[in-house]
């Protein structure tokens, strides 16, 4: 292919091409690598937003590309303005029979509501998973458990948006409706059940915890976090506040600061945050060093505990076998990430609530 | 009988000091074949138990003595050895049935898995074998296991007639060891204080005890234990380096250098006197190693020992003794920027 005189030349004249081309290649790399940065912009460029005092690391670092996508599900929160009533209109509970929830309500308002729950909850289903196939006559009917636990849940959501609005309005208006937790699903995500114990062949701590769970995080750490904090309330709390004291019996020891770890590690997943957000890591307890989202997260805990036995847990009466836990037949429960998702304020702090007065409270709604 | 297996690509560069080269490597690429080394003996008929026919390794030798063998076992050794395969074995078996003897589940989990010690229920006394039982029964194995195997450090140096120097510096790190499984446990009155045997397992044991104690970060102990191996670490590598640097004038003849001071000695410790006016000498330099690596860990043991027992949070205790700062004014909330603006959606 080549001349005779070109391969005979090179056979004659045999030089070393592999250093200079090693060079160039290396060198042209690099400044091609260079170029692109400066012309294009550092591919993976972060932001930060600072938590604490400066020069302490405290601050939440995000990836822009990952800031610069809202959450998807914002897409699907339709604005519907309530009818404002002028007092005259007939209410839900003179209208349809066995009202016990949203009975204030106008009729109009009151279909509004039923409605937006159906695009909430049972989109693909519609009135029909709640009030069954027979006409509008049978509707004041409680024959299926999906009305139960729906007009269980209406409770939840005005006790919520009422009792609970330092945590949820902490920063502003946002509320919760039913499409807060449940995005169209006839189950929210992001619900837990128990599943301890996790390992054979032990008991005591070894049996809950040293296995890849999704309750656990998937870290070595207890499985029953969970359960222990976010339903039978027991202390987060493992520090002694003095540098010396006596301990007592029953005062937290490693095992439950490694349960405590695992609830925090929940809960950063479930905010898509670090423990910068709420504590300074040089002192986890000291309420002078804690951020003011702290006392947010804390009114949150106990709203989460509140909800799942005065709410949730209950319902294990009324839910059919396939909603229980698969391992222990217990009742689903929520956590911080049901309604969280990933985000530091569900939604990224979308008013959710702004047209559901009759969610919002759990006396007659406010309109204005 | 000698022979010299070289790898005739290194020595074909031409117009270079060949020799030159080879001490610049990491890799020995010159390597001596012969009969094998038997070792000295003497009165304490040291190689009467040596064991095993010495063999050769190219890549051992690449790294280090490419002979591999004899060795001497000893009842240290064998006492040494089985204790420490039955600990290995308890934990392992233990592992196993935790995944209800289930192999692939084992491999997929086994950097999760533990053996945990007992519940702070039983404090001190003796658990049923699946609640912690087991773990007491394997720590019992394994202590012998570390200490025989520390009487043979010992012992294996006093019939070579050499300083104990190996054994001790061993059993600083023995410290350490029977401090967090051993000692505090004691103090705090309960077992279920000791550290489980896991990958991951210790490592959360090792953040939930500091994070249980108000951060270790402000236990002076634990700082000095710091010090001692980020100093071991810079050491080993200025010395490394230093010797390396001067291989081509002796230098790595360390022995002679040091009773028969050098070229090599003297740019050494020129290089080091006018970099940062003071300098090692050959011989000590190792002393400071040696200090350095065993203050690790004897540190350490202090602080580890201290916590729970005598100090219950450590960060309060260094704001008594003005050693964790408290930051002035106010933290300035204000001006942090908003989550809204964090996650554009204003500007």
């Amino acid at each position: 292919m080549l001349p005779k005189w070109f391969t005979a030349w090179n056979k004659e004249n045999p030089t070393n091409v592999y250093g200079p081309a090693t060079l160039v290649g290396v060198l042209g790399g690099a400044i091609f690598v260079a170029v692109m940065v400066v012309v294009w912009g550092q591919p993976a460029a972060t932001s930060s937003l600072q938590t604490g005092p400066r020069g302490i690391g405290m601050a939440i670092t995000k990836f822009d590309n990952e800031l610069g996508t809202p959450d998807p599900d914002i897409a699907r929160v339709e604005e519907n303005e309530p009818y404002t009533p002028d007092g005259s209109e007939a209410l839900a509970k003179d209208i349809y029979k066995n009202v016990q929830v949203l009975g204030d309500v106008t009729e109009d308002n009151f279909n509004r509501v039923m409605a937006a729950m159906t695009e909430w909850v049972a989109p693909d289903q519609g009135c029909a998973y709640c009030h069954g196939d027979g006409d509008i006559e049978t509707y004041g009917e409680d024959l299926l458990y999906t009305k139960v636990v729906a007009r269980r849940m209406i409770e939840m959501t005005q006790n919520i948006n009422e009792g609970w609005d330092g945590h949820v309005n902490a920063n502003k208006q946002v509320g919760v409706t039913c499409m807060t937790c449940h995005r169209g699903q006839n189950v929210p995500s992001d619900i837990w059940f128990k599943i301890d114990p996790v390992n054979e062949a032990t008991a005591g701590w070894p049996a809950v915890q040293n296995r890849v769970t999704p309750l656990s995080q998937y870290t070595s750490l207890p499985s029953n976090a969970l359960e222990a904090y976010l339903l039978n309330y027991e202390r987060i709390g493992v520090h002694d506040l003095e540098s010396r004291v006596k301990n007592a019996p029953g005062d937290p020891l490693i095992q439950q600061t490694e349960r405590t770890y695992s609830l925090m590690n929940y809960f950063a997943n479930s905010l898509g945050k670090n423990c910068v957000l709420c504590h300074n890591t040089r002192a986890f307890y000291d309420p002078e060093q804690v951020t003011p989202q702290w006392s947010t997260a804390s009114q949150g805990i106990s709203m989460v505990q509140e909800l799942n036995n005065d709410y949730l847990v209950p319902l294990i009466d009324v839910l059919p076998e396939d909603r229980l836990g698969t391992l222990h037949g217990d009742a689903p429960k929520l956590g911080c990430k049901t309604c969280h998702k990933g985000y530091q304020q569900p939604l990224q702090g979308l008013n959710v609530i702004k047209d559901w007065p009759e969610l919002a409270t759990t006396g007659a709604p406010v309109y204005d | 009988m000698v022979e010299l297996v070289v790898r005739i690509a290194n020595l074909a560069k031409s117009n270079r000091d060949v020799i030159m080269l080879e001490y610049q490597n990491i890799f020995t690429q010159v390597q001596v074949r012969g009969p094998a080394e038997m070792g000295i003996d003497n009165e304490n008929n040291m190689s009467a138990e040596r064991i095993g026919k010495p063999g050769f390794s190219w890549l051992a030798g690449w790294v280090g003595n490419a002979q591999l063998g004899p060795v001497y076992l000893g009842w240290t050794g064998m006492i040494g050895l089985a204790t420490g395969m039955l600990w290995f074995n308890i934990v392992g078996l233990n592992m196993l049935a935790q995944v209800g003897w289930s192999i692939p589940e084992f491999l997929r989990q086994f950097f999760w898995l533990a053996l945990e010690p007992p519940g702070p229920e039983w404090g001190l006394r003796m658990p049923p074998l699946n609640e912690g039982g087991w773990y007491i029964i394997s720590s019992l194995f394994l202590l012998v296991s570390v200490s025989t195997w520390w009487l043979r450090s010992y012992l294996l140096a006093q019939q070579h007639k050499m300083g104990k120097h190996v054994a001790w510096a061993f059993a600083a790190a023995l410290w350490l060891f029977l401090v967090l499984g051993l000692f505090r446990p004691i103090l705090m009155g309960s077992w279920s204080e000791a550290v489980p045997y896991g990958i991951f397992p210790h490592l959360d044991w090792t953040t939930a005890f500091s994070i249980r104690y108000g951060n270790l970060y402000y236990n002076p102990f634990h700082a000095l234990s710091i010090v001692f191996l980020y100093g071991s670490v810079l050491l080993f590598a200025m010395h490394g380096a230093t010797i390396l640097a001067v291989t081509r004038f002796g230098g790595d003849r360390e022995l002679e250098q040091i009773y028969d001071r050098g070229t090599a000695s003297e740019r050494a410790a020129l290089f080091w006197r006018w970099t940062m006016g003071f300098n090692a000498t050959m011989e000590g330099i190792h002393r400071w190693a040696w200090w350095f690596a065993v203050l690790c860990p004897i540190t350490g043991g202090i602080g580890i020992l201290l916590t729970g027992t005598v100090v219950d949070n450590w960060f309060i205790w260094a704001q008594e003794h003005n050693f964790a700062p408290m930051y002035d004014g106010s933290y300035g909330y204000e001006s942090y920027g908003s989550y809204e603006a964090f996650v554009g959606q204003e500007n």
